[in-house]
């Protein structure tokens, strides 16, 4: 297992910012989506966000949803979920899954981080789960040694940015942007003071999400964050190819080279 | 008459603390961050317009002159005639718009205008809490969108029609299995985005802390008056309550005044679709297992790997596959009794009232008729004609006579219900006995 704090360190020493690629598991099968993950470290990510489809994705925007959703009608179990970790991890990156909760609870909290740690999976990204509701996560977490990564949002009062800072391990999450996941024309003026602010709070390292598709965008978030997480626009790179793998694992390393450059223009 | 106040927030054993847990474990706040600031600045509006007698009074003025209650107390000789025991019917169905919800979303309108935001956003499933919510953001000048799954928009044309006259924008929601819990998803991406300026009134006494407590406050004048109008009119305590559960806004709004009444037996019926070991029905405590969604840990109708599991009943107003968490903590510590009725034992009782009555019930209530039968019966045969149960009639049937004209063959000449009373009493009654006490 690899916490996703060494990827932070790496990053830091070549002074740049992190780029951390999400897919889902399952989509458009689970050995496809162990393929096009490989394929976004191949090509330039530091870490991979594997996503555990589930029915009810509040925080989802429709890009995400629609692949989550061919995942599930695919008959994707959180057992595969497992075996898509040990797929990616193999790599070498740290490796994380993000989740709604009732997968989590429903698989066994204890179970779950033992399967994870087990797997070679770096922890956890939970965007429905805060740590004062987290208790059992956290327990399980700090039991197994994985990464508690909790989210922040331009709502959070400074109290509670200050206790999410503190109880996170491997980076905090910055959702920056007052809406669900979804890539983005413009880049919000609410990151960076939202990254500024959980600088103040701790020394953990903090990425944003933001709706981030281009390089150009991945720069300017580069400028003020530790790491730059990309979700739907590398999601869309396979559902715009769906039927033709070969063309979506091209999509996806052209996109995780530009993106990859992006980060490294900042500095 | 004089009731008692409708509104008071509870501190008993059976009300969940601060952080929202019933007996530690039911409901919570399982939510994004982003959201968390809204909570917390909505419980803490909510408790303080609990606390202020200017708010409780203006609140239950409108609930007087524009709701038009209390609603009535009513007694209904034939259908206590017919199963020995007296049974009332709480008249929530001659509410304004004909239905208990109208409680609640003139609650939460009253607290969004306190609270200085001009926008609503509602979740909806058969429309009933869509239409009502339209209706108070008319009454109160406030912008209101309604999310309402695609496949629901079809099945409840009229409804969207109410809302859209009412000046509401109604969004179908195609996403998921396109009904009730998808809409849920859909108000809460729009929530997320917009939260600033907008509130959400949930339309049920589920979701995330403080929804469940708030809405039961809104709705608890149900059981306060009922309660008040059963001493007032018989001399005393009902020995049974009854009503449907779905979310389960109505049963909580009747349940929560007799609580700490521990002679007063507590009834809950849930929609058992086509039976309960079809796998087609929405008996959320009776069948399925402990786990969080939107937003609360309760019962939810699940798979092995927590997806939810799409559940079915005839009346879309209980096809939700979750429940309010007090709900499930009512249930597990065993005060009060959670029981399925089958589509096929609700419109039997639909169409028993309506002979016996003169009412036609929704066939959400149908169901706490049909499970009510059955305690009344067996109160009867235990303590006599006095026993006396009261049954929430939650809401009038106008919305469901396509389902009804579907179910019975009606609108032809000669059509209708089985056109021997007597059969259909049989039939209700033997049903009664045999299903309704899993």
């Amino acid at each position: 297992m690899t916490s996703t704090s060494t990827a932070f360190a790496r990053a830091r020493s070549e002074g740049r910012a992190a780029l951390i690629g999400y897919l889902p598991a399952g989509y458009p099968s689970v050995e496809g989506s162990i393929r096009a993950m490989r394929t976004m470290v191949e090509a330039g990510c530091d870490a991979i966000e594997i996503g555990l489809p589930y029915s009810d994705p509040v925080m989802d925007g429709p890009t995400i949803q629609a692949a989550a959703q061919a995942a599930l009608d695919g008959g994707v179990r959180t057992a595969d979920v497992m075996r898509v970790v040990e797929g990616v991890a193999e790599t070498g990156v740290p490796t994380l899954v993000m989740t709604y909760w009732n997968p989590v609870e429903r698989y066994g909290v204890e179970r779950f981080a033992t399967d994870l740690a087990g797997a070679g999976g770096a922890g956890l990204i939970t965007p429905d789960i805060t740590p004062d509701h987290g208790s059992a996560w956290i327990a399980a977490a700090d039991e197994h040694d994985l990464d508690k990564v909790f989210l922040v949002a331009p709502s959070s009062t400074d109290a509670r940015i200050a206790m999410t800072a503190r109880e996170s391990r491997g980076f905090v999450y910055a959702a920056a942007v007052m809406g669900v996941t979804g890539a983005r024309e413009a880049t919000s003026d609410l990151a960076g003071p939202l990254v500024g602010r959980v600088r103040a709070a701790g020394d953990v390292p903090v990425a944003v999400g933001i709706g981030v598709s281009n390089g150009d965008q991945a720069a300017e978030v580069a400028a003020f964050a530790d790491g730059v997480i990309v979700g739907s626009a590398f999601v869309r790179c396979l559902l715009d190819h769906e039927g033709d793998e070969a063309a979506g694992l091209e999509a996806l390393r052209s996109l995780t080279a530009d993106l990859a450059e992006g980060v490294r223009r900042a500095g | 008459m004089s009731v008692q106040s409708s509104v008071t927030s509870g501190t008993g054993r059976y009300d969940a603390d601060e952080r929202g847990y019933f007996g530690d474990t039911w409901g919570g706040r399982f939510m994004p961050e982003a959201l968390v600031a809204a909570l917390d600045e909505l419980t803490e509006a909510w408790q303080d317009a609990m606390a202020d007698a200017a708010f409780v009074a203006d609140f239950e003025r409108v609930l007087r002159e524009y709701a038009g209650t209390p609603s009535r107390l009513y007694h209904a000789e034939r259908l206590s005639e017919l199963v020995g025991a007296r049974v009332l019917l709480k008249r929530e169905d001659l509410n304004h718009t004909g239905a208990h919800k109208i409680r609640n979303v003139l609650g939460q309108a009253l607290l969004t205008k306190r609270m200085g935001k001009s926008r609503v956003i509602a979740e909806t499933g058969a429309g009933q809490h869509g239409v009502a919510s339209a209706t108070a953001a008319a009454w109160f000048d406030l912008d209101c969108t309604v999310y309402m799954g695609a496949v629901d928009t079809r099945r409840q044309a009229l409804n969207v029609a109410r809302m859209q006259l009412l000046g509401a924008k109604v969004v179908p929601v195609e996403s998921g299995s396109a009904t009730l819990k998808d809409a849920i998803n859909e108000a809460l991406r729009d929530w997320v985005a917009s939260v600033d300026h907008t509130a959400y009134l949930f339309g049920t006494a589920a979701g995330p802390h403080p929804f469940p407590s708030m809405v039961r406050d809104f709705c608890r004048g149900i059981g306060d008056e009922a309660r008040a109008q059963c001493l007032e009119q018989y001399g005393v305590l009902p020995d049974a309550v009854a009503a449907c559960v779905g979310g389960g806004s109505n049963a909580i709004g009747l349940f929560t005044a007799f609580l700490e009444d521990e002679g007063v037996e507590i009834h809950g019926f849930e929609p058992g679709g086509d039976g309960v070991e079809t796998g087609r029905h929405a008996a959320t405590i009776h069948a399925g297992e402990a786990g969080v969604l939107h937003g609360a840990r309760t019962y939810v109708l699940q798979d092995e790997d927590g997806q939810t599991i799409e559940s079915h009943s005839i009346s879309a107003g209980l096809d939700y596959p979750g429940v309010g968490p007090q709900h499930s903590w009512l249930a597990a510590a065993g005060r009060a009794t959670y029981t399925p009725v089958t589509d096929a034992q609700a419109m039997d009782a639909m169409a028993l009232l309506s002979r016996t009555e003169g009412i036609i019930p929704a066939i959400e209530s149908a169901h706490a008729v049909a499970g009510a039968l059955d305690v009344a019966k067996r109160l009867g045969e235990e303590k006599g004609p006095d026993a006396t149960v009261i049954i929430n009639l939650s809401g009038r049937g106008d919305k469901d006579m396509g389902t009804a004209i579907e179910w019975f063959g009606l609108g032809d000449a000669d059509s209708g219900p089985d056109a021997d009373l007597e059969q259909v009493e049989a039939d209700v009654a033997s049903e009664v006995d045999t299903e309704a006490q899993q």
